[in-house]
Parts: structure tokens; sequence; C-alpha cells
């Protein structure tokens, strides 16, 4: 299966990046073929956190599959539970109050928030540089906090459920996240003083890990990965869900396709996000915060899909249901699995040193891939 | 963006053997798996709006036969279309479009380890998920697992 490390083939050097590296982020596994210092393939192998999430979904209510979901993109596990909530809503043509959707755009918005911040951290510090990393968790602690106090917890917070979200806001919930506003705006401008000005950091981004729009619309490339490259692909913007065609932002484009354009789309994608948040704060109408709905979910017999546009990119959720209480098949399109397709075609011919900038600005999560 | 209506008249004629289901949010159409690499061709190269993203490609398991199940857009119109694949569950085999859509290429791989369909002339058709020596494939309905629970 694997050449051995070290084993030349024609000349060529194998090496195994993973599955316990600390630029990976997790058990992803890089089988790379180098002659000298250039890439000439890169070969990811999976699996090593496959817990067949779509195997167990089939055996599980349309109520319980939801959380297992938390667990695939951890650091968007809002939106990956808000993307089965809809779909599972749109089955069963459930009306959710308006308090619920602009609850749940707003947990979506700082979950994204949150993820970019974590991402601008790890990024930088692959990159050599340790202190973004806690500048970038002052603001994300903040979040987290916000999270836990309305929803439990702060990682995997199953908050969404089909007809509405599963709690009232707690009464905290908008001071908290009017003082982080206030925190994050004061902060934010340490961001390109430290890392996007820097120019060893420039250097090692720009020109590195190129996509052209074509690539990016064949590999199935979605999220800032592949609005770096000036394709348009938000499906916020594309097709809306919830309540996002009456929200003001912009989405995201920059048009050199490189690693720094990758990076620049996720800084300005936090501005966005802040300003629906900003917008919605102070208007969190009155109401339900969840539908009435049955006790026992039954789908009508069809097939349902449900994209969103997660902190990575478009998240599909696609349920074939036989008209039970469990779902036939389910299947999730995670966006980390079509962005780590474009890794290899990206780097080839590029430096191994190369090969972390690229991979960073991907923002791969590995149990997204691997599910 | 066309409606429903006029994307469906729209495809008869570009693809004429091409059977149409009825429901769905998108146009639902089932080709013939000898047809399938011509229609996808076809389609990716439509002058009407190329479907050229494609945004899922899985399987399902109906148990006594497997659908294939590609959905695809058009970055230009913004069209959806799903399209169907019908295959004989002894013998499931099916001709790659890895080199029509490089997306494919990893998708195909995981349909294969998880459902053991054979993508014909893919470039490296190996398991992804799971590792070489894994007998069974897990996502198939008569699938079973006495050591690793997956159903619960």
């Amino acid at each position: 299966m694997v050449e051995e490390i070290g084993k030349t083939v024609e000349g060529d050097l194998v090496i195994n990046v993973g599955p316990q590296h600390p630029a990976t982020h997790g058990v992803l596994h890089l089988v790379i073929t180098l002659n000298g210092e250039t890439i000439k393939k890169v070969e990811p192998h999976l699996g090593y956190i496959h817990r067949s999430i779509e195997k167990m979904c089939e055996s599980l209510s349309y109520r319980q599959f939801i959380y297992t979901t938390s667990r695939m993109d951890y650091l968007s596990a809002h939106i990956n539970n808000h993307a089965c909530a809809l779909c599972v809503e749109k089955g069963l043509q459930i009306e959710v109050p308006e308090r619920a959707q602009v609850i749940r755009v707003l947990m979506d918005e700082l979950t994204r928030i949150a993820s970019h911040e974590l991402w601008w951290g790890a990024m930088a510090m692959d990159l050599g540089a340790f202190t973004p990393f806690f500048h970038a968790f002052r603001e994300r602690e903040t979040i987290n906090d916000i999270m836990e106090e309305t929803c439990g917890a702060r990682l995997t917070m199953n908050y969404m459920v089909p007809g509405g979200v599963m709690a009232d806001l707690h009464p905290n919930f908008q001071s908290r996240v009017k003082n982080f506003l206030q925190l994050y705006k004061r902060k934010i401008h340490e961001y390109d003083e430290l890392v996007t000005g820097n120019i060893i950091f420039q250097n090692r981004m720009k020109g590195v890990g190129y996509l052209s729009p074509e690539d990016v619309i064949s590999y199935g490339v979605t999220g800032p990965a592949g609005r770096g490259s000036g394709v348009s692909c938000d499906v916020r913007k594309l097709y809306p869900y919830e309540i996002y065609s009456k929200l003001q932002f912009d989405e995201v484009l920059e048009t050199a396709g490189d690693s720094f354009a990758r990076y620049m789309v996720r800084l300005r994608e936090m501005q966005q996000s802040i300003r629906i948040v900003e917008q919605l704060i102070d208007n969190i109408p009155d109401g339900e915060y969840q539908a009435k709905t049955k006790a026992v979910l039954k789908l009508p017999k069809g097939e349902f899909y449900q994209r969103v546009e997660t902190a990575r990119g478009e998240l599909g959720v696609y349920i074939v249901s036989e008209g039970g209480t469990t779902p036939y098949r389910i299947k999730f399109r995670s966006p980390g699995f079509s962005n780590l397709s474009a890794l290899d075609h990206m780097t080839r011919g590029e430096k191994l040193g190369d090969l972390v900038a690229s991979m960073g600005t991907l923002d791969l999560v590995i149990p997204d891939i691997d599910r | 963006m066309m409606t429903n209506e006029e994307l469906k008249n729209a495809l008869t004629e570009l693809l004429p053997n091409a059977v149409f289901e009825e429901g769905g949010e998108w146009v639902n159409l089932f080709v013939e798996a000898a047809d399938w690499k011509a229609s996808a061709q076809k389609l990716r190269s439509w002058e009407s709006g190329p479907f050229n993203f494609m945004f899922c490609l899985t399987c399902v398991d109906w148990k006594t036969h497997f659908t294939m199940v590609y959905h695809l857009r058009s970055t230009t119109t913004l069209d959806n279309i799903v399209v169907k694949v019908k295959l004989d569950r002894s013998n499931p085999e099916i001709a790659t479009v890895s080199d029509i859509w490089r997306t494919a290429e990893l998708l195909e791989r995981e349909v294969y380890d998880l459902f053991g369909v054979q993508f014909l002339e893919h470039p490296d058709l190996r398991r992804l998920l799971l590792t070489d020596d894994w007998v069974g494939y897990p996502l198939r309905k008569d699938y079973e697992d006495p050591i690793n629970m997956i159903k619960l």
C-alpha cells in the first residue's frame, strides 16, 4: 500500500506527513513523493477518525441523528446542526418561528467568527509564529463563553433542533455579545499588525498553492478556499436559507487564488459576520423559540437535500426517506473532503516547505473529512 | 435560473434517452449505466449552462439494486439537477467521471470503499477510509459487523 519511508522509486523520496503531525491539525496522513525538495505527488490517506456517522444515522431517529453531526466539523457544530434541522424541516414543512430563525443565524455567525479565529491562530502557528494563537484565543474564548451560557456546551452545542432551537437565549446573551463586539473591534487591528503586514509571512503565502477558478470548480472547492480564486460560491448568497436574503452583507471575493488570497478572504469574512451580528443583536423578535412539533418525526417518502455555508464551505445534507422514523440513507457532503481533493493539484511542483501554507489555508478539519 | 419545467424540456432535447422522475426539489433524471459517460460529457459541456460543478456524489442501496446519485449544478446559471443511474447489485459497475469532474476521483473512491461499486477506468481505485484488508462494504444494507458496533 504505502511505500516505505526513505525507499526511492526512480530516484524519488517518499515521506509520510502524519497521521500525527502538528501541521495536519488532526489525524490526516499525507504520503508525499519528493524529488529533492520539490513535491511530485501528495496522496491523502484518510479514515483514522472514521466513525461511519452515515451508517449510524440510519438507525437514529430524526431528532437523534443531529447530535452526531456536531462531531463532524466540530468548529462549525452549530452550522452542521442547522443544516440537518433545515433538511428535516423541509421534509416536514415545519414553519420555524422568527425568533428561532434570528437566534440560529446569530449563532451561525458567531460560530463562523470563532472558527476563523482558531484558523487564524493555527495558520500563523503553522508558519512559525506562536503569539498570534493566544491573541486569537482571547476573542474565541469570549464566544465560547457566550455559547456555554446559552447552549450548555462550548464545542458540541447540539442547540438547533427541528422546529427551532432547544432552549431560549440566556438573559445575559445580548449584553455579552455586545461586549464581545466591542472587544473584537478594539483588537482587530492587531491581527493585521501582527501577521498580515509581516513581510516574512507575506512572502511565505503569496504565490503559494495557486488554484485557478477552473480548478476550483472542477475539484468542487467551496468556502473561503474557493472565493480566494474569485469563484462566487457562498451558499448564503447563491441559495439563501433562513433569513440571509434579508440581511446586509457582502460575499468576500479575492482573485489572486494563492494562499494569501484565501487568508484575506477569511479575515474579511469575519468583518462581514460582525456586520450580520450587529444587524440582529438588537432586533431579536419576541415569540416562541421552537415550533410545535410531534414527538416522533416521520419524514414523507422522498429525497431531501439542504446545503448551508459552514466556516469551511458548502455542507450538504442528503436524506433519503422511506417514510419511517429513521432515515433510509443519509449522505453528508462535507466541504473539507472536496477541498482536500484539490491539495495534490495545488502543491505539485512546489517546495515541501510550502505545503503547510497551502494546507493551512484550506482550513481542513479532519473529523469533517472522515465522518 | 430556469424553472424545473423549462429545465426538463431543455434536458429532454439534450438527453433524449433520459427518464425523468417526478417529485423532489430539483429535476431528477435517470440514465442507463452504459450511457452515463456520454451523458456526463454532454451535461458538462452543455451550451445553455454547463453543469460544471459536482457538489455531491453518492450511492443508495435499495436491496434489489444500487442507485448512483450525482448532484450537479451550473456555476453560470445556478441550475441544479440530480442524475441517477441504476446499477446491478450483484455486479455494480459504472464508468468513472473523475476525468470530467476532478472532485469525483476521491468521491468515487469513497463509494467504492463503502458500497463496493466498481468505477471502470478510475485512475486509482483503492479503499479510502477503511484499511486495505477490510472485508465487506459497510454502507450496504446487508452488511453485518459483530465487532464494530455501527447499528444501534
